[in-house]
């Protein structure tokens, strides 16, 4: 009991400062709703630390992107940050129906950019006229030097395989059913990851033999992982869309940062990690 | 209160007295019950004051706002679909088989923890607690590699033919994992606070020590072993993060509730929604179950050191 009595200024103390904390974050918030418009241009966008008001740059916009996008925008990111000094970008990557799921819900971002049409299509209320800005294919995902000597679709109904598939939301998980459909070949997997990267950490790991993902997921996993080509006839292309959420105080700066999506700048970019032009 | 082991099997013989101290207290000046300590009355300083009715505020809001936004009339037909049953056959199966094993390897490790003293204890207790404050996904990945395929036990395992990783039995285990702390330290705590003359006396009439344990201590302990069990139960229900990692999200194989509610946030959030509601449901009777054990304020149970715990 004494004990107990003794515990209880600290945490009162520490009630305190966390609610003064959150009161100074709502300030740090609408300080920058204000200033959304001034640019500063004096802090390098790297720099990124969340520090003291005057250090950041005027105008930070949160990207809600496919787990697909991952390594091109993190390096698209950084491209955009140092051409635009007064800009700065961050990410938050899942799944393309779990970040709809999160805009549906209000969502504090600005930029949307899902892996495929129909998840952004179900947006409609939600974000201004979206524009597709990449393609993407799929390919099989195997271990280094395809021990299971998988060389087809049709290979992957092989009972002694342990295939897994993002699930049937997920606009990958979807894109492998179609592919699957039109090689007519049906594949019971033995997990529905909830994103593309969970596959390739399946693969990856050595848990399942073969998993069905997009080329540039297989080209950003390297030699930990090898592919095997899926025909063109079989295959099936997947739209990239980004929008700006019609929520977000910070239109123009998000607006901006679509655009720029397709300037050469960052299709260039976008190719190194496999994506093709849209 | 779950970290004071002895606590546990004393509570259970106390409950009357639980009940009867609820009631509402006296008239300042009035005589207390002599048994019952209360503490005197104090001005309740703002600074304590508005802190706790956050608190308490954060944590019944959450909980208002899954009421106030629940499909209400829906409900029932949400809940009778077929996904939603898969998924609720799977988990009961699971959080059952995950209770099983936590029981068979729980409470021998909560008598060992008891009774035998032995070096490296300490150590020990606490590397069985870890899954208590260890993230469940860490967990997980721990699992994946000791159990996975490539995992340390991998090779072995399925050379006998034996795949966890994908397998309902692999959702048990995630289950189990991050159940067992539980039952050990409710059984521990019981198996602590019994008077050892009822097994003594056992034991000089000629019962064997596993005779001693199966018909003195079990029945004995009896009230600690099924709070344990609650939560336990209760535990492995709700596991998300290392049953997703370690054993996949299959419909009907391993897609256990937490899973499927956390899937259809994305597609039908009406659904989620009432199998949240449904979740919750269950946890309030686990709590309202386990009433004297876990819910009443320390002071309603009075604690009276016993002599060999004084010095502490």
């Amino acid at each position: 009991m004494r004990s107990l009595r003794r515990a209880a200024a600290p945490i009162a103390a520490v009630s305190a400062a966390l609610l003064l904390v959150a009161g100074c974050g709502d300030d740090d918030k609408d300080d920058k709703g204000k200033k959304d418009d001034k640019s500063t241009g004096q802090t390098p966008g790297g720099s990124g630390a969340p520090s003291a008001p005057a250090d950041k740059p005027a105008s930070t916009i949160t990207v809600l992107a496919a787990a697909s996008l991952t390594s091109a925008f993190e390096e698209a990111g950084k491209a955009y940050t140092k051409n635009h000094k007064d800009q700065n970008v961050k990410f938050s990557f899942a799944g393309s129906q779990e970040l709809a799921a999160q805009v549906k819900q209000g969502a504090p971002a600005d930029v949307i950019a899902t892996a495929d049409t129909k998840t952004m299509d179900g947006l409609a209320a939600q974000v201004n006229a979206p524009q597709v800005f990449a393609k993407n294919k799929l390919t099989i995902l195997v271990a280094p030097g395809n021990p299971k000597k998988i060389t087809s679709l049709a290979d992957l109904s092989r009972g002694d395989l342990t295939v897994v598939l993002a699930g049937p939301t997920v606009p990958v998980g979807r894109y492998a059913r179609e592919a699957l459909g039109k090689a007519g070949v049906a594949v019971k997997p033995k997990s529905e990851e909830v994103d593309v990267k969970a596959v390739v950490t399946r693969v990856r790991m050595g848990e399942a033999d073969a998993g069905i993902v997009y080329t540039t997921d297989a080209k950003s996993a390297g030699e930990a992982v090898a592919s095997v080509e899926i025909p063109d006839q079989h295959n099936v292309v997947a739209s990239y869309p980004v929008a700006v959420i019609k929520e977000s105080k910070q239109q123009d700066p998000a607006a901006a940062f679509t655009q720029w999506l397709r300037t050469p700048e960052a299709q260039e970019i976008l190719k190194k990690y496999g994506f093709a032009a849209p | 209160m779950i970290g004071k082991p002895g606590s546990g099997g004393r509570a259970g013989h106390r409950e009357t007295g639980a009940g009867a101290a609820a009631a509402p207290a006296p008239a300042p000046g009035s005589a207390a019950p002599a048994r019952v300590p209360r503490i005197p009355r104090t001005r309740v300083p703002v600074l304590l004051l508005l802190p706790s009715l956050v608190g308490l505020a954060f944590v019944v809001l959450p909980l208002v706002g899954l009421l106030v936004r629940a499909p209400w009339q829906s409900v029932p037909e949400r809940l009778g679909d077929p996904a939603v049953r898969t998924a609720l056959r799977l988990s009961i199966q699971c959080s059952f088989g995950a209770l099983a094993i936590s029981l068979v390897l729980g409470v021998p490790l909560a008598w060992l923890f008891a009774r035998v003293d032995f070096p490296g204890k300490a150590l020990l207790r606490a590397l069985v607690l870890l899954p208590l404050v260890l993230p469940p996904v860490v967990g997980g990945v721990a699992l994946l590699l000791a159990f996975g395929r490539r995992g340390v036990l991998g090779p072995w395992l399925e050379s006998m033919g034996v795949r966890l990783t994908f397998s309902m039995t692999g959702a048990m285990l995630a289950g189990a994992f991050v159940a067992l702390p539980f039952l050990v330290l409710s059984v521990e705590g019981a198996i602590a606070g019994l008077d050892r003359k009822y097994e003594e006396t056992a034991a000089t009439l000629g019962a064997g020590p596993l005779r001693v344990f199966c018909t003195v201590t079990l029945p004995l302990i009896a009230p600690g072993l099924a709070a344990g069990s609650a939560l336990a139960w209760a535990r492995a229900l709700g596991e998300f993060g290392a049953t997703i990692t370690f054993a996949g999200n299959l419909p009907g194989e391993t897609q256990t509730l937490p899973l499927a509610v956390y899937l259809m946030l994305q597609d039908d959030p009406d659904t989620a929604v009432a199998v949240s509601l449904m979740l919750l449901a269950v946890s309030v009777v686990v709590l309202v179950a386990l009433r004297g054990r876990w819910l009443s304020p320390t002071r309603k149970q009075p604690y009276v050191p016993e002599p060999d715990e004084a010095g502490r």
